[in-house]
């Protein structure tokens, strides 16, 4: 009998005897891989899908705007000034006749753009710090995880606004890489954490025993194990990142020009009179809009790959009150 | 319990001086306070840029001069902003403008917060609790300054519809107001709702989010339930019994969510012309200024440790198991 034999068995013997509310449950999910089942468990979260599908549709809507949108963002309408929403101007123009339309979609672009890089940079420092922190402990950890609580006590705002005037006439390549420098703390404190328990689990300890370095063992044993929380993180991050960037970029500390974001559109936007609202109303909806989808599909993703979590028992507390 | 705090109360002194030095040095490396004076028209002799280099000691290594700074804090002076004020004169009156704006965000954020996150989680799936659920969701995904300009821009609403300024949104005060204490109160209170308000929505947004979430947790369990059964009122288990407990993780949040306010009160003080510490720090690095930003870096280090041991006490207070520790 092999072992394939014997997985099949169980399979298909599953469903027949689903007596219980266990094997129930076993029933449901058998033969279904974990990426599929976690996949299904997204897609049925209405929120999370929408999120997703939102976020989508605004990054792809703000990278194709060129190609269908009237005016260009370095264009310049000389007969029409400060004027609302049109046919012509969706989003209405600026004091120098700017299409306000064409500069948001820019800037949402570049926010956007800023927050998943940000967050696919910091969760690969969070990775690397936090294993190794749990994984070799000792002088290791200790001087690691004490540059996070020092990182930690200082809110990352404050730094980066200080180093700012270093960016002045930078790329805005550099601004990310600033901002991923200072996002990954929480993330390697939890991963560290994962990391102590996993250290001691059978699968690790036997490929210790034989022979892998460290470095392999951390990237084929430990990593896998903790992917989920990281997918969790990264959403988070993104969410964050966009937050912290458009705030950083409102005081002009963040994106330079001749880059613009939406921070410094709504900063523009604002900065001569309230009585215009066009001018940040537009670009400050398209932001929350992004945030809100992107915490949607983070809480959504939560629920999914943890059902123990707070909103998967949430959910079956309602089944109980019905 | 006493020594267990004293031993964070150490820990936290020693990480306000590292901070505080990683910011001076952010700021020695990448401020050039002698900048605008060399881009003067006409330029000004090179004695003169001399003369600054060594008046603001700017050819010294950075540790020597975080040490010299550091001296003189010790006495209670500050140093000099790059335009020769002295930073310790104005900064009790920046403190107490920031202060009084934190601590009135911070009390009512955490007072309707919590009462929110309780109602939400004893009413959860009525319509209040949706309302509330959604409510905070767009709050907690809204930067400050955006909330502050679009209370602003309510406000302005308002105050057109009204046909008088009922709601004031720039300063803390009106400049040279002259009246009795009555009108100077509705003066201030007149300046306070927005900047407030800006600060408090973000703050409920965020408590009571937790708050409902360990509420709910609490209301499942066990001992709420044998409360009853011993013969309580439902409303005396959730409130004597459950909701201390429920409290407890709120304790170690509010250290995180005073973080959040410092950087939140920059914004608001900001857009709403208060001068107070978070507009002093936007101020000093625009002006390329060492010693406000050090002095404004060390204020935020001491309120995050402060708030970060305050969470300790209450967690001690809250929980036996800690003070046994």
């Amino acid at each position: 009998v092999t072992a394939s034999d014997l997985t099949r068995d169980a399979g298909t013997r599953a469903p027949a005897t689903a007596s219980s509310p266990i094997q129930a449950a076993e029933a449901e999910t058998a033969g279904i891989t974990r990426g599929r089942l976690v996949l299904r468990r997204f897609v049925r979260n209405r929120l999370a899908l929408a999120g997703l599908i939102v976020l989508v549709l605004l990054y792809l809507l703000s990278a194709t705007s060129p190609l269908f949108a009237p005016w260009a963002y370095d264009e310049y309408d000389y007969t029409a000034f400060l004027q609302g929403p049109s046919l012509s101007h969706w989003f209405g123009t600026s004091q120098i006749g700017e299409d306000v339309f064409a500069q948001s979609m820019r800037g949402l672009q570049k926010s956007l753009t800023i927050g998943l890089l940000t967050a696919a940079i910091s969760i690969v420092i969070a990775s690397v710090v936090g294993a190794s922190a749990g994984y070799f402990g000792g002088w290791v950890d200790r001087g690691l995880m004490w540059i996070v609580d020092l990182l930690l006590v200082l809110p990352s705002f404050l730094i980066i606004a200080v180093i700012s005037p270093a960016l002045r006439g930078s790329n805005w390549i550099l601004f990310v890489l600033l901002l991923a420098l200072f996002a990954w703390m929480i993330t390697a404190r939890i991963l560290r954490g994962m990391t102590l328990t996993l250290r001691e689990r059978e699968f690790v300890k036997a490929a210790r025993f034989m022979g892998a370095p460290p470095g392999k063992i951390i990237r084929r044993h430990i990593l896998p194990n903790m992917a989920s929380l990281m997918i969790i993180d990264v959403t988070i991050t993104v969410g964050a990142t966009i937050l912290l960037e458009t705030g950083l970029s409102y005081f002009g500390f963040g994106v330079q020009p001749p880059d613009v974001s939406l921070g410094t559109l709504i900063r523009d936007g604002s900065a001569s009179s309230l009585s215009t609202p066009w001018l940040f109303l537009f670009s400050g909806a398209l932001l929350v809009i992004s945030v809100l989808a992107v915490n949607f599909i983070g809480d959504g993703l939560r629920d999914a790959i943890d059902p123990q979590s707070r909103s998967g028992r949430r959910r079956k507390r309602k089944a109980e009150d019905r | 319990m006493a020594r267990f705090l004293a031993r964070r109360l150490v820990n936290y002194i020693a990480l306000c001086l590292v901070a505080t030095f990683l910011a001076f040095s952010l700021a020695a490396l990448t401020f050039d306070p002698v900048g605008r004076l060399m881009e003067r028209n006409p330029p000004p002799p090179q004695s003169v840029i001399d003369a600054k280099r060594a008046e603001l000691r700017l050819d010294e290594p950075i540790p020597a001069r975080f040490v010299g700074w550091l001296g003189g804090v010790v006495q209670g002076d500050f140093g000099k902003t790059t335009v020769n004020t002295s930073v310790s004169e104005e900064l009790p009156r920046r403190i107490g403008v920031s202060l009084r704006l934190f601590l009135i965000g911070t009390v009512v954020g955490i007072a309707i917060g919590v009462v929110v996150g309780v109602a939400g989680a004893i009413r959860q799936y009525k319509f209040s609790d949706y309302l509330t659920t959604v409510g905070s969701f767009v709050i907690l995904s809204t930067p400050v300054f955006l909330l502050g300009l679009l209370l602003k821009y309510l406000a302005l609403e308002i105050n057109t519809s009204a046909g008088a300024q009922l709601i004031v949104f720039t300063g803390e005060t009106t400049p040279g107001f002259r009246g009795g204490f009555g009108a100077a109160l509705v003066d201030r209170i007149q300046h306070l709702i927005l900047p407030t308000l800006t600060i408090a929505l973000g703050q409920i947004a965020y408590y009571s989010r937790y708050q409902r979430s360990a509420m709910l947790d609490v209301l499942g369990s066990d001992f709420l339930r044998t409360a009853q059964a011993k013969g309580l009122t439902r409303r005396k288990a959730l409130f004597k019994h459950g909701l201390r407990t429920a409290l407890v993780p709120m304790a170690t949040l509010f250290a995180f969510g005073f973080g959040l306010l410092i950087t939140g009160g920059t914004f608001t003080e900001r857009i709403f012309g208060w001068f107070g510490m978070g507009d002093w720090l936007v101020y000093g690095i625009q002006q390329d200024d060492i010693n406000i930003t050090a002095t404004v870096t060390l204020f935020v280090a001491v309120l995050v440790l402060v708030s970060g041991w305050l969470s300790d006490v209450f967690y001690a207070l809250l929980d036996p198991r800690v003070r046994l520790r």
